[in-house]
């Protein structure tokens, strides 16, 4: 009983924990030189900007809980090879208008990956959404650019909500059929059909497909040109070597 | 989310980064004080006033040479541990030309990075890997002397998760291997360096009862000044510059002796070690309660490196699963808590602790580590006030996070979403091989 009592006690106070007020919100900024790293807007001394906190300690559309069957139209996930984060996104498209209705996200990823792909997400579905073929067209830079600047050696992370997108859009297209919509990018197009490339026979292989059936079942496309399944057999060899092996 | 109606209720600075630096006592400052435009001789020059400069330099070398149990001429003053490594390590090996050197994989970058660059100048170097906790497996030591095995260079305590070695044992091996050498008439001698700048405000630092013929110190962790360095070095130790000059410190570091800096590490070190016991005892208890409420407050977390006795009292590391810890130093800077991480996204390099990886865990539990090193100002009050708050910060990041770990994980849990791109930059240069995951029901 007491016991209880005393458990209730610690939860009511990590509660009003939780509700204190940051105080970076509030602190002064950091006179220049005192850092490394220059903010490349004001070529002053880094201080994060008012934006980059704001989204970073108030990130918009998280997706807080675990989607519902066909809540969303396609997810991806992406790793950043400089730092081994990976984002997470799903997104709603509207079918008739193709503009993007929803994107939600996921990270695990330092404050530069949540403040950009929060300012990504804002951009991509104010106004009303904005038309698929425009939101592709979103560079890292113009993220930046919002969030009045990042320091540069955070600038991968940026990059991050990017390349997330863009393979969420992939499966998109893929998932509903527009197979010749999908972007092709430092990949090769295997079956050219479905336009499958080397990088989605990798992924599934990364995915544990072992053998042509598990990479259709991973690509849920089936196999689109016979012609292509000798070289999709050997990649599923290539690849199975190279990280397995 | 958090709120921004209330205002946070302690605005004071929570310092749990001692590992990293720490402050320099008004006593060191105070007898520091003097030397910078009071006294400021050249202890070279024949003068008066550069013998009250020499007299100063001798008396702090006598004061550390008492503390260590070893003579004045083995004390070398220099700019910083990591420089003091460097002279140990660079200096004996360039010293004995063409030898072998052995020593950990969870080392300081100081130790490490020197020994890289002693095989890129073709010197043969063993990295001995380390059990779970950080320790060095003294049979796979045996097994990794080779006769031309000159240095051993093993850190007395870890910077990050706070293993102390068997330093004393290491070196009743060294002695026996001596004792072999003599014996088969081979005339290559082994010597024992150890890292103790961790380790100087908490533990036993006497020669002797160690048994090194190098040991490192330096003044930022010790409450003495920033920009020192102390290398003990066994009479009879050869060892080559890294620089000529002047002749100053036997000839082995040239350059204006830092008289001011000098005299506080003598300071600083007399107080830490005459405190030593005291605040070993205090700050183990402390740890031991941080550790264990932490535990009990949030789920799901691992500690890394050993517990008790033999592990740093002033050490608490522990890897959040599913969370980044840029991100949570962030949040916790929030607060006005300022603790430390082993993730990538908080390093200059992007490089995932080493020391962590070196333990066996998968790059995630790097990502998600978090260190807290306690110090002298450190309370009950500061450790409960982390206490509160992190609960709630982990809560949140844990929601923002689309990992979900094993706890035994031993390999990285992700691999997919680097297809197109490859594994992150250091799982290539370990030449990673993944265990074929079972194919899941997606
Ligand atoms: S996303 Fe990894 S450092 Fe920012």
């Amino acid at each position: 009983m007491k016991q209880k009592t005393k458990k209730q006690n610690v939860a009511t106070k990590i509660k009003k924990a939780t509700k204190l007020q940051p105080a970076v919100l509030k602190r002064k900024p950091v006179p220049p030189g005192k850092y490394e790293v220059v903010n490349q807007y004001t070529g002053q001394g880094w201080v994060y900007s008012d934006i980059v906190k704001q989204h970073f300690f108030q990130p918009q559309n998280l997706l807080l809980d675990e989607p519902k069957k066909g809540q969303f139209d396609a997810e991806g996930e992406v790793g950043s090879p400089a730092c081994g984060d990976t984002m997470r996104m799903w997104v709603k498209i509207d079918k008739k208008t193709d503009r993007v209705k929803e994107l939600k996200w996921k990270t695990f990823g330092c404050g530069s990956a949540i403040a950009s792909t929060s300012m990504f997400s804002v951009m991509v579905t104010e106004n009303g959404g904005m038309k698929v073929d425009e939101a592709l067209k979103i560079r890292p830079q113009d993220v930046m650019a919002r969030l009045s600047g990042l320091p540069d050696r955070k600038i991968h992370c940026s990059v991050l909500a990017d390349k997330a997108f863009r393979k969420t859009i992939n499966n998109y297209f893929h998932a509903s059929g527009q197979h010749d919509r999908v972007i092709v990018e430092g990949a090769k197009v295997i079956d050219a059909r479905l336009n499958i490339t080397d990088k989605d026979i990798e992924e599934a292989v990364l995915e544990g497909a072992q053998t042509l059936e598990d990479v259709q079942k991973k690509l849920k496309v089936g196999v689109g040109d016979p012609e292509s399944i000798p070289e999709i057999e050997q990649l599923i060899r290539f690849f199975k070597e190279k990280y397995y092996g | 989310m958090m709120q921004s109606s209330k205002k946070i209720k302690s605005q004071k600075r929570t310092y749990l980064d001692h590992a990293a630096t720490t402050s320099t006592d008004t006593r060191v400052v105070r007898a520091m004080q003097p030397f910078f435009s009071k006294m400021y001789g050249n202890p070279s020059s024949l003068y008066a006033d550069g013998r009250m400069a020499k007299e100063a330099l001798q008396k702090a070398r006598s004061s550390i040479a008492t503390i260590l149990g070893a003579r004045p001429e083995e004390i070398i003053f220099t700019g910083s541990g990591t420089e003091s490594d460097a002279l140990a390590i660079l200096g004996v090996m360039r010293a004995y030309s063409g030898k072998h050197m052995i020593t950990d994989t969870i080392e300081h970058h100081a130790v490490l990075y020197n020994a890289e660059l002693l095989e890129k100048e073709g010197f043969p170097v063993t990295y001995l890997p380390v059990d779970a906790e950080g320790f060095v497996d003294i049979k796979k030591l045996v097994v990794a002397v080779r006769p031309d095995t000159v240095l051993i260079s093993i850190m007395y305590a870890n910077n990050e998760i706070g293993t102390i070695q068997p330093i004393a044992e290491i070196a009743k091996l060294v002695r026996r291997i001596r004792k072999e050498r003599i014996i088969s008439g081979n005339e290559t001698p082994i010597w024992l360096h150890t890292d103790a700048c961790q380790a100087a405000g908490y533990l036993d630092v006497n020669i002797e009862r160690l048994g090194v013929d190098l040991l490192t110190l330096n003044g930022s962790k010790i409450y003495g000044p920033k920009g020192m360095g102390v290398l003990y070095r066994r009479r009879g130790v050869k060892i080559a510059p890294l620089w000529l000059g002047g002749g100053q410190e036997q000839k082995l570091r040239s350059g204006t002796e830092n008289i001011a800096g000098i005299v506080g590490i003598a300071r600083a070190l007399e107080i830490a070690q005459s405190h030593k016991d005291g605040e070993n005892k205090r700050l183990s208890k402390l740890r031991d309660y941080f550790i264990r409420e932490v535990f009990a407050r949030i789920p799901k977390i691992v500690l890394n490196g050993p517990e008790g006795e033999r592990r740093l009292s002033n050490n608490v590391n522990i890897s959040i699963l599913d969370i980044e810890g840029e991100a949570m130093l962030l949040y916790l800077d929030a607060y006005g808590i300022e603790a430390s991480t082993g993730s990538a996204c908080d390093s200059a390099t992007l490089d995932p602790s080493h020391v962590i990886l070196g333990i066996g865990r998968p790059y995630e539990f790097a990502h998600a580590s978090m260190r807290f090193t306690l110090g002298r100002a450190t309370t009950k009050k500061d450790l409960d006030y982390v206490l509160q708050v992190m609960p709630g910060i982990v809560e949140k990041l844990r929601k923002i996070s689309p990992i979900n770990l094993d706890m035994n994980a031993t390999q990285m849990s992700h691999a997919s979403a680097f297809a197109g791109q490859g594994l992150p930059h250091w799982e290539k240069k370990r030449g990673t091989k993944l265990k074929t995951p079972s194919p899941k029901a997606q």
